[in-house]
């Protein structure tokens, strides 16, 4: 495992789910596969009972009545021909009927899935979402997806039809022979045996396809994400040779998975002609014993086919199936993964409409298998406070953040809002009113009013403009090319990184939350916005409590009170002017710093 | 090619596909047809194996009462030995069929991803991540799809062939009537293809749409979480995974009725042969024995015609990826390379920037007649309120994107006239956002390059990254994992600047490139950049005063326009609107200072 598992957590692969619990979960999770299953089942023995039914009356047409001794019998002809023609109706009937239902249920079912899949995603925690590859969750719900959806419409009945056609077959065989019955069971042996044996190679070896796919995935979203570094490096070749490392590498994993399949399809074929050698062999050998007449080793010569021919569509379903298994597995794999932020939902406490206060009671917390990066953190902010938290990168700043809006869980001790447990919370009742404004504000492929309505859904467009105004952002979106209008690109690249940081306060803004939490959300924007924007923060402020992490200590000269963070302590609090002039402590040197930064030159 | 295509019929698309694929790879593709015949005539050399068997082994045993121990041994071998071979043939055809499949995916998902390498930047603007994934995985396989029943297919064939032949020696008038199967079999494959494509399109459409939806919304799942938006998000999703489960719905419906089809067809026809056959035997124009044998061929063919049923059922599916993978193929960039290097140096570079005009598109605000000046050595910060238009002159400067009008001149060299990579061995760009790739922080600082640990390290040393590298588990060699998410903001920006240091660039562009690092880590970062014992040539976009004043010079942008340039002191001195910009972190204390006093 690459060193990254030490900072996250990795999305359960399911490999360890066997196939029939597969098949379970997976109808369990999609209750629509069940949908009239019964029906679906009695169309499919009338769609295969017609597939023998269909050669029996045409043979028995041309050998009685035209190929009858007495010559051709018309009226035998007819009467066989209309049967026929029936047969053959009503066999394409319920076989279109079957696989129309087969692909509606099955359609529906993956549908569920899918979604069911997607939203879990969004359920898990923040670390496991940031160790995946997005190509390799995006994979899962799309593509493996449809690989089960191949199987489900052309495997999975035709597979229990199989299996029944072959018990059908072995009691017509008994009803001749026991004896022979058991010569061909033994040849088969051999296969039946061994199929575990290839299932388990085949599940192996399509794991690792694909796992393959995720990786080439990443590797191919590489130029396309990292399109400007790419080509401003000049790294074309590089990155070319990655992705064609990782295109072979999948080719060579499907090829190995192709090859399994191959050699176990292939043996059903060898079991065949040993049976037959067997049959007959064994057959003369009974004959001797006055056991079976010749008639009935020929005519086993022909029940074996009819063995054969289920046995062998069988093993390539079960072949098949096994990439399908994979995939099913790996989706089903997402939903077994647990999403560890549980909400409580309805039996979870709301949050007042009003400023509330913050307590962090002894609170640690290390990412898995890390060490601690906040430690035995004491800590109350009273309601309406503004709150600036400042220390050197890596000091534990930003988890203060994700903790106070439980984008994680402390790993021991606990944060409270009003006095309640952010584990108690209903999750509703927290995101409407705890906000958090990131550093780097993900936006949409969709318009700049389009984002900022992820703050609040129903923002009418005088809404979003008199958000803007309030916080002194008037000038700007009046200067984008259409207004709010304007489209802001994939992730939202269409903007400078300033400008993407000015929508995502502008959606916090609309959200109107209780408690504001900005970690550096004003980094990328000019120094004279950035100071226009914290004085309308501030006039906001007024009736909410806010957290601002910061490095820029202007923010904490202006806050009610600072917090100063230190290799995951909290090592002062108080207001600016106490903390500055506290000789020798961290905040003074932070700020003297800051002071010489600025100072650098004169004015 | 596209509209070509679709003029033609999906069958003779979907041929020239295969077309494309047998061309491209016609050993396996031999190879594997080989396979396949060697399976068929060994089918029926199974029926003859049996015959022969029936005839001399078993019927005679039965009649003496003792059979001979090397016609047993015979049986058994002969038995044994088409089993064998039979099982080679199927080896050689699927295997074949397999190889041949993934080959072509992997030409096609090379190809592609060279497009994606060598388009511009516009291009990638404009088409979305999820599709362009989308394009190179799902389109791939959904074009090569029909390479899997190719060779069973094309083995049949030869089946085929001689059945029919059998059918016209024994009575040609019979085996023209059972001839009418096969323009029933192109008639029926022609409805399906007619009703099935336009499905097929949308719905690989809509399986790229879906990747999209999923892809930005994992991409922001930190925005879902945090606003607690994650039912719009499924919501928004579901709608997607609705449509396209109601178009597979739709095609699976067509499909279940084509199946059945092609598998009564030469049901039907072996029922009016055999209803002409009674005519003809009835009139004595022929022997019942014969329409027997018309008929038995009949439906030994009607298996071949399934197979290439299959096949055909692939094809709709398979011209709409092929398509969908040639546009890519087929796209243009404007971005030609020239031949010109640069003379190399140890100094900085010269940058001249003549009279710069650009805009993304119509709709997008301008850089109008930027133009200033650098010489080798010399530090230039450019300074501009947020959106003034400094990304997108750091942009033009490391040739990302190329002007409507005006050049870029480093060492009096058109940006444009430089071969390719030439201007990566002399300029250098740490973006604002700093993009990491799935690699060890090692390959993350080199890119590939050839450069030594040392190196690394002391690049990571002036980017102030050493310090939190060293305490990593496995230090350079820790994975950072896909776009680095397991670092914080400012430690992606420290790796990204020592990417850019270690190339010992002649010309170094930062554009606002320390906004996520904390002051004091900022004042080291320009303190190694300031003592750094090379001339380079720098250009920062940036806003603090400690940036700023590494600079020689300063270009004030403002609205995509230069407004001023001088000195840092000389613009404070006359310029009001560049004091307050630069000057509002102490503005703001002043103000402070006031009200508190």
């Amino acid at each position: 495992m690459s060193t990254t598992a030490t900072l996250g957590t990795t999305v359960d692969e399911g490999a360890e789910i066997g196939a029939i619990a597969t098949v379970r979960r997976g109808i369990q999770v999609s209750p629509e596969l069940k949908d009239g299953l019964g029906r679906t089942l009695v169309l499919a023995v009338i769609a295969s009972a017609g597939q023998v039914v269909v050669p029996i009356a045409m043979q028995q047409t041309l050998d009685r009545g035209i190929n009858g001794s007495g010559g051709p019998d018309v009226s035998f002809v007819v009467l066989m021909g209309v049967v026929s023609a029936l047969a053959i109706g009503l066999t394409s009937l319920a076989s279109y009927l079957m696989t129309a239902r087969l692909f509606t249920s099955s359609e529906r079912g993956l549908a569920t899935l899918r979604v069911k899949a997607f939203r879990h995603v969004h359920d898990l925690p923040l670390l496991t979402q940031n160790t995946e590859r997005r190509g390799a969750l995006v994979s899962r719900v799309t593509s493996d997806v449809d690989q089960v959806s191949q199987f489900l419409v052309f495997g999975g009945l035709l597979l229990v039809v199989s299996v029944g056609q072959v018990l059908v077959a072995t009691v017509v065989m008994a009803v001749y022979s026991w004896q022979l019955t058991l010569v061909v069971w033994v040849c088969f042996a051999p296969l039946f045996l061994s199929i575990r044996y290839f299932q388990r190679k085949l599940s192996a070896a399509y794991g690792v396809v694909r796992r393959q796919v995720a990786v080439m995935l990443s590797a191919i979203s590489e130029p396309v994400v990292g399109a400007a570094v790419v080509k401003s490096y000049a790294i074309e070749q590089r990155t070319q040779e990655r992705i064609d490392t990782a295109i072979d590498e999948y080719k060579s994993a499907s090829t190995q998975a192709q090859k399994f399949t191959v050699v176990s399809f292939s043996l059903g074929g060898i079991s065949a002609g040993l049976a037959n050698a067997g049959v007959l062999l064994i057959g003369i050998w009974l004959g001797f014993a006055g056991e079976v007449t010749a008639g009935t080793v020929l005519a086993f010569a022909f029940l074996v086919t009819l063995f054969v021919g289920p046995v062998q569509m069988g093993t390539q379903i079960l072949t098949d199936a096994q990439n399908a298994l994979v995939s099913w597995r790996r989706v089903i794999g997402i939903l077994d993964t647990p999403a560890d932020l549980v909400d409580p939902g309805e039996s979870g406490q709301e949050l007042p409409d009003r400023a509330v206060d913050v307590r962090f009671d002894d609170v640690t917390f290390a990412y898995p298998g890390g060490p601690p990066v906040l430690r035995d953190v004491d800590l109350e902010i009273a309601a309406g406070t503004r709150l600036a938290v400042v220390g050197e990168t890596g000091s534990g700043k930003s988890t203060i953040a994700k903790l106070l809006t439980r984008l994680m869980d402390p790993t021991s001790g606990a944060v409270l809002l009003d006095g309640i447990d952010l584990r108690e919370v209903r999750q509703v009742s927290l995101r409407r009113s705890v906000v958090l404004v990131p550093q780097e504000g993900f936006l949409f492929d969709d318009t700049v009013a389009a984002n900022v309505r992820y703050g609040r859904l129903d923002a009418t467009a005088e809404q979003i403009l008199t958000a803007a105004d309030e916080l002194g952002l008037g000038d700007w979106v009046a200067g984008l090319p259409a207004g709010i209008d304007t489209r802001v690109g994939q992730r939202g690249e269409s903007l400078s990184a300033g400008e993407r940081q000015l929508v995502a306060l502008l959606r916090a803004q609309l959200a109107d939350p209780d408690l504001l939490v900005l970690d550096e959300a004003t980094s990328a924007v000019d120094p004279a916005l950035e100071m226009r924007i914290g004085r309308a923060l501030e006039r906001l402020m007024t009736g909410r409590t806010s957290v601002t992490i910061a490095h820029r200590l202007s923010t904490a000269e202006n806050a009610d009170e600072v917090v100063v963070v230190d290799r995951g302590r909290i090592v002062q609090r108080g207001p600016h002017a106490v903390l500055v002039v506290q000789e020798g402590s961290v905040y003074a040197g932070l700020h003297a710093s800051w002071v010489s930064q600025q100072g650098t030159i004169g004015r | 090619m596209s509209e070509r295509l679709s003029r033609r019929g999906t069958t003779i698309d979907g041929f020239r596909v295969l077309g494309v694929a047998i061309r491209r790879e016609p050993w396996i593709f031999t190879l594997s047809t080989i396979g396949s015949v060697l399976f068929g005539a060994l089918t029926v050399a199974d029926a003859w194996v049996l015959g022969w068997a029936t005839d001399h082994v078993v019927l005679p045993a039965f009649d003496d009462g003792e059979t001979r121990s090397g016609l047993v041994v015979a049986v058994l071998a002969l038995f044994l030995g088409v089993a064998l071979l039979r099982a080679v043939g199927i080896v050689a055809r699927r295997l074949g069929a397999g190889i041949m499949q993934y080959r072509m995916q992997a030409h096609s998902r090379r190809a592609v991803t060279r497009q994606y390498l060598a388009l511009p930047m516009s291009w990638h603007q404009r088409h979305p991540t999820g599709q362009l994934l989308s394009n190179a995985n799902s389109d791939v396989e959904a074009a090569w799809g029909p390479i899997a029943p190719l060779p069973m297919a094309v083995g049949t064939i030869a089946m085929m062939v001689i059945a029919v032949a059998q059918m016209f020696l024994t009575d040609w008038v019979l085996a023209l009537v059972g001839m009418l199967v096969f323009p029933a079999v192109v008639l029926a494959n022609l409805a399906y293809q007619r009703l099935a494509s336009p499905l097929m399109t949308k719905a690989q459409q809509l399986r790229a749409e879906l990747s999209e939806v999923a892809h930005e919304s994992f991409d922001g799942a930190m925005v879902v979480k945090t606003l607690g938006r994650e039912r719009e998000e499924t919501d928004r999703f579901a709608a997607k995974a609705a449509e396209l489960r109601d178009v597979n719905i739709r095609a699976g419906r067509i499909r279940a009725a084509f199946d059945p089809t092609l598998a009564a067809l030469p049901n039907l026809g072996v029922l009016v042969v055999l209803a002409v056959g009674v005519e003809r035997v009835l009139h004595g124009a022929t022997d019942p024995g014969d329409v027997v044998t018309v008929a038995y061929l009949l439906t030994v063919v009607s298996f071949p015609i399934r197979s290439i049923g299959w096949l055909l059922g692939e094809f709709p599916r398979s011209v709409v990826g092929y398509q969908r993978v040639r546009s890519v193929l087929r796209a243009r960039g404007e971005m030609p390379y020239g031949v010109e290097r640069l003379v190399p140096g140890e100094g900085g570079a010269r940058l001249r920037v003549e009279h710069l005009r650009f805009r993304h598109d119509p709709d997008q605000r301008l850089l109008d007649d930027v133009d200033f000046d650098v010489e080798p050595g010399r530090t230039v910060a450019v300074v501009g309120a947020t959106a003034s238009g400094k990304s997108t002159l750091t942009d033009l400067l490391t040739r990302l994107v190329d002007p409507e009008d005006g050049r870029v001149l480093l060492d009096g060299v058109d940006l444009r006239d430089l071969a390719h990579g030439e201007l990566a061995t002399a300029v250098a760009l740490v973006p604002q956002t700093a993009f990491l790739f799935d690699d060890t922080v090692r390959g993350n600082v080199t890119l590939g390059a050839d450069v030594s640990d040392d190196d690394v390290w002391a690049a990571l040393r002036a980017a102030q990254a050493d310090g939190f590298v060293a305490a990593l588990s496995d230090g350079l060699d820790t994975r950072l994992g896909e776009r680095g998410t397991s670092l914080s903001g400012g430690q992606r920006q420290r790796i990204s600047l020592a990417r850019a240091l270690v190339r010992r660039p002649r010309l170094l562009i930062l554009d606002d490139a320390t906004s996520a690092v904390d002051p004091e880590v900022e004042a080291r970062i320009l303190e190694a950049l300031r003592s750094g014992d090379r001339d380079t040539t720098l250009v920062v976009v940036a806003y603090r005063k400690a940036t700023i004043g590494l600079a020689d010079e300063v270009v004030h942008l403002d609205d995509g326009r230069v407004v001023d340039r001088g000195s840092h002191e000389a613009l404070l001195a006359r310029n009001p609107a560049y004091a307050e910009l630069v000057n509002a972190y102490e503005q703001h204390d002043e103000l402070v200072g006031e009200v508190s006093s």
